[in-house]
């Protein structure tokens, strides 16, 4: 059996001793030393879709922008419409590159018609607050956040019950994607109903030297719910089934919105933004591949870079595991535009070898309507 | 963790069991461990012949692929097909129900040349260390 690499000099999350305390593996993810289990993937992938579970997401960045000139300079750098969104609703939107290709994908809160924060990946925080800096217009004042903020992610179908109790203003009447700002357990907190699993629940904007206190506090008060802490082995096998990019994986600086299959945070008709010009221009034209879902239908689990052969060309896989819920292989793959048809039958080189798969639906995996 | 005595080990944490001139080979307590829940076996067609340290298959989770080599020669002569179908089987039971392939082996010369059981243990010891 071959062994996995370490790496060294890692940042730590506020929640790191307690992450030790409660015997997580720990990984480098994107420079990170974060949880990628506790209890076993398997195990906290049915938690969350069953009951809820608790990840520590607080190496996420979070920028600020305020001032007058914030939604204007908002509207120029992202490509959803940043008026629409009222106070306490946020929205997910992206960074783009002047060839319309993403620099990054992010949430887009309104606290105040003066106030936004941003979310974006953590290994991107860098890049992404020189990149803002630089191209944000008029009287707006731009600021690196996530130091100010941890973050923990409460997802499942009891997340909403458990939440509610340890929260000073009940949030389980808010609607999704929308926020409000309280504290959680005397903690100040920006509560959210957003996810990344494809479950119901929410994310809570912390500040850090609360956060182990509020982490242990949920563990404790959904003791009775099965609340579980989760990792992020989970947390991207969640995100798959439900169909949600990976920045890095599924898309990066060569995919554009459009081939992401993620046209619906481009609103055209909003005025000029960065990138506007190059997804004009590959709409007219059309788009030369497509982010698809597959399953296999040989077996064997195509992964992340494994080539993908169609009859209509090269493509690649982007994402791929084993679907806990639905019991076998799942993936994306950026495929030709011509084989990207759902029911299309296409070939994986699983290392060395060749194996069948078929282009289908997705989300892979949508929460049951009584839950919502 | 366990090491059972009458094993021989690998360096890449695979074990035999010697039974007359057949090989039963599995991966060990430790390997299950480090992998976490196994989803997906990928083993070889009986009657396959494979030199010692040849890759014979590999084990998946859902996070990661590792590949499995022989501890020694021979001849592919059963699967443990309950495992392929159900590889959980080998994170509960690594060195019984979760074995992997059964070999007959091309010699007897080469089994001595594999870890023992305590050097194996040790083995391991000094691999968490040196994380």
């Amino acid at each position: 059996m071959s062994a996995p690499a370490r790496a060294t000099t890692l940042k730590r999350t506020p929640l790191y001793d307690l992450h030790r305390e409660l015997g997580a593996k720990l990984i480098d993810f994107g420079g990170w030393e974060m949880p990628v289990q506790y209890s076993g993937i398997l195990e906290e992938h049915r938690a969350v879709r069953e009951r809820v579970g608790i990840f520590d997401v607080s190496h996420m960045g979070e920028f600020e922008f305020t001032g007058e000139g914030a939604l204007a300079s908002l509207q120029w750098l992202t490509p959803n419409d940043v008026a629409r969104l009222t106070d306490g609703r946020c929205h997910y939107s992206a960074f783009l590159t002047e060839r319309g290709t993403f620099v990054d994908d992010l949430l887009v809160y309104r606290k105040a018609a003066d106030a936004y924060m941003l979310v974006v990946n953590a290994s991107n925080t860098p890049k992404d607050f020189d990149w803002a800096k630089a191209r944000a217009r008029g009287n707006v004042h731009v600021d690196d956040a996530s130091e100010r903020y941890a973050l923990l992610a409460v997802q499942g179908p009891r997340a909403a019950g458990l939440v509610s109790r340890l929260c000073a203003e009940d949030p389980s009447g808010l609607a999704y994607y929308s926020f409000l700002e309280t504290s959680v357990l005397g903690t100040p907190a920006l509560v959210s109903r957003t996810g990344y699993t494809g479950e119901d629940g929410f994310e809570l904007y912390l500040a850090p030297q609360g956060a182990a206190r509020v982490f242990r506090g949920l563990l404790e008060e959904g003791r009775g719910d099965g609340a579980t802490p989760c990792g992020l082995g989970a947390r991207d096998t969640l995100r798959l089934e439900a169909r949600m990019a990976l920045y890095g994986n599924d898309i990066d600086d060569t995919v554009t919105p459009w081939e992401a299959d993620l046209g619906w945070i481009v609103k055209m008709k909003k005025g000029d933004f960065l990138g506007r010009g190059a997804l004009e221009r590959q709409k007219a034209e059309g788009v030369p591949r497509k982010l698809v879902g597959f399953e296999m239908v040989d077996r064997g689990i195509a992964r992340h870079g494994y080539p993908a052969h169609t009859a209509q060309g090269e493509g690649v896989v982007t994402s791929g595991t084993h679907s806990p819920t639905l019991g076998k292989p799942i993936g994306l793959a950026m495929l030709p535009a011509g084989a990207a048809g759902i029911g299309t039958e296409f070939e994986v080189d699983i290392r060395g070898r060749n194996a069948k798969a078929r282009v289908v639906e997705t989300p892979f995996y949508k929460r049951p309507k009584e839950a919502r | 963790m366990s090491f059972p005595e009458e094993l021989h080990y690998t360096p890449s944490h695979e074990w035999v069991r010697i039974d007359g001139d057949v090989g039963t080979i599995g991966i060990t307590d430790y390997a299950q461990k480090e992998l976490g829940e196994i989803v997906y076996l990928e083993m070889p067609e009986v009657g396959h012949v494979f030199n010692a340290d040849d890759e014979f298959g590999t084990v998946e989770s859902v996070k990661a692929v590792s590949e499995l080599y022989t501890p020694v020669s021979g001849e592919v002569v059963e699967v443990n097909k309950a495992a392929v179908a159900e590889p959980g089987i080998v994170n509960d039971d690594p060195f019984g129900d979760g074995w992997l392939i059964k070999m007959k082996l091309t010699t007897d010369e080469e089994v001595g040349k594999l870890m023992t059981a305590e050097q194996y243990a040790s083995y391991v010891q000094q691999e968490e260390k040196e994380r």
